[in-house]
């Protein structure tokens, strides 16, 4: 390179490197008078001035203690409160202040009434929470202890009487996957919280959201904190107040839930597996979502009971879990009606195309057999809905092709996470010949064989949803087209100022299906309800409504073996399922049910549905359940403010 | 013979990893991160898991710093355009769509996690401006030093815009310090600086609302006890109280009685000064001075023109930390979000200091042989 440059240039290189030494001199002047001055300060600080700031720091007492918000509450759609708090008083320990825990605990043993179930909350408290301030040994106490507690609180170095407010859900285990619950804040959420920045707001806060709408409104729900200044004696003893910044309560949240109809739908389920979810088809409002079995979310209050918990991670059924979000299972015939209207809709079938139906499809040397044994006779579209044809079913999902039905059944929602706000969402599987091909590792596994398309038709094969996706896809099909965001919570208060958010109902995707059509296949889900496989369960109903009945197989099934349900097990039995929707004329409700291991459609899902709609159109209450009237639940309200 | 011959390859493969590593440089900063490790287990009793962090967050930094180190400065002259293009790209994306972390924007989503673009640009600038006056090398004229000024306050002008001062009072100095080192003329330099202070009251304008309160409170720190001032006032107590020789490892009141925010993060000084005293702010400054003047060393005889001023602002931009942070924690500076450099907890801060010395070391490697 040199050699390129002038003589001029090269000159001018070698002054800029001179002048870069230079200024290397320069900067390190500077840099050594900086610290100069720094060490001048310090010098200053910490040998002049170390007194002032040794006497400063010994009277460092005045302590900030921060103020506790409220919770916001949780309301349903009617303004029944469902979460609230209550103020109660709890024995806390210092662990650092105590010299012997076990000791200071048998010490409070003969004060108040401590379990040994206490005593194995406390300690699985103190190996979860790492170096916490205080930790409650103890929490609601009566009065009477709290006040005896009180009298000989000298007596005891490091324990503490505090009055803390707790969650309460007064409906208990209802709608206990939708509420969720609050738990301790852990290593892992204190790190979150420091991400988010959010740790300073937390000060003092022991509770966080961990699952259902607590978890996902926790940003609204908690408040922000505030401060007080307070003068604090040598042991860190609280002795008088300065000054206080009060704190702001949380905002209320209200659901979209109706919690009288969740109740009546959860005990309709009584002591069976399964889960129901019931949507307005003009908002996409969840009016109920059910899953069971559930838990108490009381339990979770004030640490839960390390045998609780156990009893819950260890149950085979897993109550944790949120079926109606996360499970997923075939719909099996509940199907049919948008398999129905998918033919319509993509000229496949006409209303009155008929098929004769001898009890079996034949493709590929291979029987593919119906639910009844020689079949339906002659079938039109709306017979097959009627009459769950799976013959009929067979042949148009082999007119009709993977890529067509996967095409159409996405406008349902089918296969895709709804964006619910609530943690734990399946996606589901909608087959498609991509689908296998992302699925499926080898080649031979990935390729899509025209036969797996026949018992995608009657809701078989490698299709699996949640229930929410059934009942998203029921208030599609019925409001004609529009599938919204399945929508939980209504709007959010703030207690305070009064002002008000609404939350936007979202469209996920917006089709518009023949009116006709969609009529049609409301007549025939009519008919099922009628004189078909839900009549028997819609008996005498009052209203006219909608519905399909689905069995979907646990286990499957050899060639020409015949499925015997006595000689399976009740875990490898069918699940039962219903989908259904009423009044026929502009629904107000779509839902769908599934019991696990129930049976037929017909048996177990189709009456919890028919109870679910009878309350919630005619305000038929089941029997054995009184239900609170409003006033009641109006005067409890007023009692937790 | 045969136990010889084994430890040959290892010796081997000892060379090749140490190859290019500076022991000076290294030594210096992990006798400063280790002391910072020291203080950060007495600052976060609460959260011991964060020591573990910061010790994984080391190894990840000790890691790039080894790769980087391993580059010619050549090829590190090839990323300066597309690293400060793309930090660019990345700054403008926070003002658009960044996430507001306390009322400021400064966070973006990348994948699962999320970073601040602000944090590269205190390397890719200087590298950016480098670049650029290297390749007028010899030709230097007053137009050239307006462009650099230009791509100085373009990234300058977005980072005070999110706000965050304390950023880009570093992205602004690291660049100022390649103008100044490239040359630019004192008589310059003296005008740019009058009528900056010119423009001083306009500018105090601009700013907001906590940021005018927090040089307030430097100058009174009584005027604000609760807020920033607070934070003064604590960390001055803590400083001063630890006197001559500290108040020993874990013993410091201030600290353990939450008495000092930030404890962990940008104030972590004020816990090192109660505990370890005068004597460990000697040590500290000690520390810092050898590894400013090694960096200063390695740019008076770098190769190039490109290598020397990446070298020289890299030195004072580890000066620059350790005097705003250290200045803010004992009173003589406004409280602004600068880390520590090697004590305050947090990986990226880290990350680009180890980063900024593996390019120092790399400019080592390739210095000039023959000295003018």
């Amino acid at each position: 390179m040199p050699s390129l440059l002038g003589t001029a240039e090269l000159r001018n290189s070698e002054r800029e490197l001179q002048q870069f030494q230079l200024r290397v001199g320069v900067a390190g002047v500077a840099v050594l008078v900086a610290f100069c001055l720094l060490a001048a300060r310090f010098f200053y600080l910490q040998v002049f001035q170390h007194d002032v700031y040794r006497a400063k720091a010994e009277d460092n007492r005045i302590s900030i203690v921060p103020v506790l918000p409220n919770r916001g509450l949780l309301l349903d759609r009617n303004g029944v409160i469902v979460a609230r708090n209550y103020q109660g008083y709890t024995l806390e320990i210092f662990p650092r202040k105590v010299a012997s825990l076990e000791r200071t605990i048998d010490e409070l043993a003969e004060l108040v009434d401590i379990q040994p179930r206490d005593r194995a909350r406390f300690r699985k408290l103190l190996a979860e929470t790492r170096n916490a301030e205080s930790l409650p040994i103890r929490s609601r106490l009566s009065d009477e202890e709290a006040a005896k507690f009180a009298a000989n609180r000298f007596r005891y170095e490091g324990v503490e009487l505090k009055a803390r407010l707790f969650r309460q859900y007064p409906y208990g285990d209802v709608g206990s996957h939708i509420l969720g619950y609050l738990g301790r804040i852990n290593t892992a959420d204190q790190t979150r919280l420091e991400e988010e920045g959010l740790d300073a707001n937390y000060r003092g806060t022991d509770f966080i959201g961990k699952a259902g709408v607590e978890a996902s409104f926790e940003a609204e729900l908690h408040g922000t904190t505030g401060f007080e200044q307070v003068e604090i004696d040598a042991a860190g003893r609280g002795i008088r107040t300065l000054s206080r910044t009060a704190s702001q309560p949380g905002n209320n949240v209200t659901l979209t839930l109706d919690m009288r109809l969740q109740r009546v739908a959860e005990i309709a389920f009584g002591e069976r597996r399964g889960a129901l979810v019931a949507i307005e088809p003009s908002s996409g409002d969840i009016l109920a979502m059910v899953s069971k079995p559930n838990f108490d979310p009381n339990q979770f209050v004030d640490g839960i009971d390390p045998q609780y918990w156990a009893e819950l991670n260890g149950n085979i059924d897993k109550p944790l879990n949120n079926r109606a979000i996360s499970g997923v299972y075939p719909p099996g015939s509940t199907f049919k009606p948008f398999m129905a209207l998918a033919a319509l809709e993509t000229g496949k079938r006409r209303f009155n195309s008929t098929i004769h139906d001898p009890g079996y499809f034949e493709f590929g040397g291979r029987r593919f057999r119906d639910s009844k044994p020689g079949g339906h006779g002659t079938v039109d579209l709306y017979k097959s809905i009627v009459v769950s044809s799976d013959t009929y079913y067979y042949q148009l999902a082999n007119d009709m092709g993977i890529d067509a039905i996967a095409a159409f059944m996405k406008n349902f929602g089918f296969g895709a996470r709804s964006g619910i706000d609530l943690a734990g969402e399946s996606t589901g599987v909608l087959p498609s010949p991509e689908w296998k091909l992302k699925r499926f590792k080898r080649p031979e596994q990935q390729k899509w064989y025209a036969g797996e398309t026949i018992s995608i038709g009657i809701g078989q094969g490698y299709n699996s949803y949640t229930p929410l996706q059934l009942a998203q896809a029921m208030a599609t099909l019925v409001n004609g087209g529009t599938m919204y965001k399945p929508r939980l919570v209504a709007q959010v208060d703030n207690p305070r100022t009064g002002e008000r958010r609404v939350v936007d109902r979202e469209v996920n995707t917006r089709v518009r299906f023949r009116p006709e059509h969609v009529d049609f296949i409301k007549r025939a889900m009519a008919g099922v309800n009628k004189e078909g496989t839900g009549a028997r369960a819609f008996a005498g109903a009052q209203y006219s409504s909608g519905g399909k009945t689905g069995t979907a197989q646990v286990i499957g099934m050899k060639q020409g073996e015949k499925y015997d349900e006595a000689k399976v097990a009740e875990r490898f039995r069918d699940h039962s399922l219903f989908i259904a929707f009423a009044p026929l004329e502009s629904p107000k409700i779509a839902l769908a049910v599934i019991v696990e291991n129930g049976g037929f459609g017909a048996r177990a899902a189709a009456p919890i549905s028919r109870t679910v709609l009878d309350y919630f159109l005619l305000g038929k209450v089941p029997a054995g359940l009184t239900m609170p009237t409003p006033e009641d639940e109006a005067a409890e309200a007023e009692e937790s403010d | 013979m045969a136990v010889l011959e084994s430890r040959l390859p290892f010796r081997r493969v000892f060379a090749r990893i140490t190859e290019g590593i500076d022991p000076g440089l290294l030594i210096i900063m992990l006798s400063l991160s280790l002391l910072g490790l020291a203080t950060l287990f007495s600052a976060s009793y609460e959260n011991p898991g964060r020591v573990v962090n910061q010790a994984v967050n080391l190894a990840v930094a000790l890691a790039a710093m080894w790769l980087i180190a391993q580059l010619a400065p050549q090829t590190m002259m090839r990323f300066a355009v597309p690293a400060y293009i793309i930090g660019l790209c990345f700054l403008v994306a926070v003002a658009l769509f960044g996430d507001v972390v306390n009322g400021a924007r400064r966070w973006l989503h990348v994948g699962v996690t999320r970073f601040q673009p602000s944090e590269m640009m205190k390397l890719a600038l200087p590298l950016m401006l480098a670049w650029y006056f290297h390749r007028k090398e010899s030709t230097l004229n007053l137009r050239h030093f307006a462009v650099g000024a230009l791509i100085l306050l373009v990234p300058f002008g977005l980072i005070v815009r999110q706000p965050d001062l304390g950023t880009a009072a570093l992205v602004g100095a690291a660049g100022f310090y390649v103008i100044f080192f490239a040359g630019i003329s004192w008589k310059v330099l003296a005008t740019v600086a009058g009528l900056g202070m010119a423009v001083l009251p306009l500018a105090w304008g601009f700013l907001h609302d906590y940021q005018r309160r927090r040089i307030l409170t430097l100058l009174d720190p009584s005027t604000d006890p609760l807020g920033a001032g607070y934070h003064i006032i604590q960390s001055t107590i803590a400083v001063g109280s630890g006197g001559f020789s500290g108040k020993g490892w874990l013993n410091g009141t201030q600290a353990h009685l939450e008495f000092i925010p930030e404890r962990h993060t940008d104030f972590i000084f004020a816990v090192f000064s109660e505990e370890f005293g005068l004597i460990g702010n000697l040590l500290l400054l000690i520390l810092y001075s050898f590894l400013i003047a090694r960096a200063l060393m390695i740019a008076n005889s770098a190769a190039t023109v490109f290598a020397r001023l990446l070298a020289g602002a890299i030195a004072l931009m580890f000066f620059t930390y350790a005097f705003v942070n250290m200045g803010m924690v004992s009173g003589i500076l406004p409280v602004v979000g600068v880390p520590l450099p090697f004590l305050s907890y947090g990986g990226t801060a880290l990350l680009t200091l180890f980063i900024g010395a593996g390019m120092l070391m790399s400019v080592h490697r390739h210095r000039r042989l023959v000295q003018t």
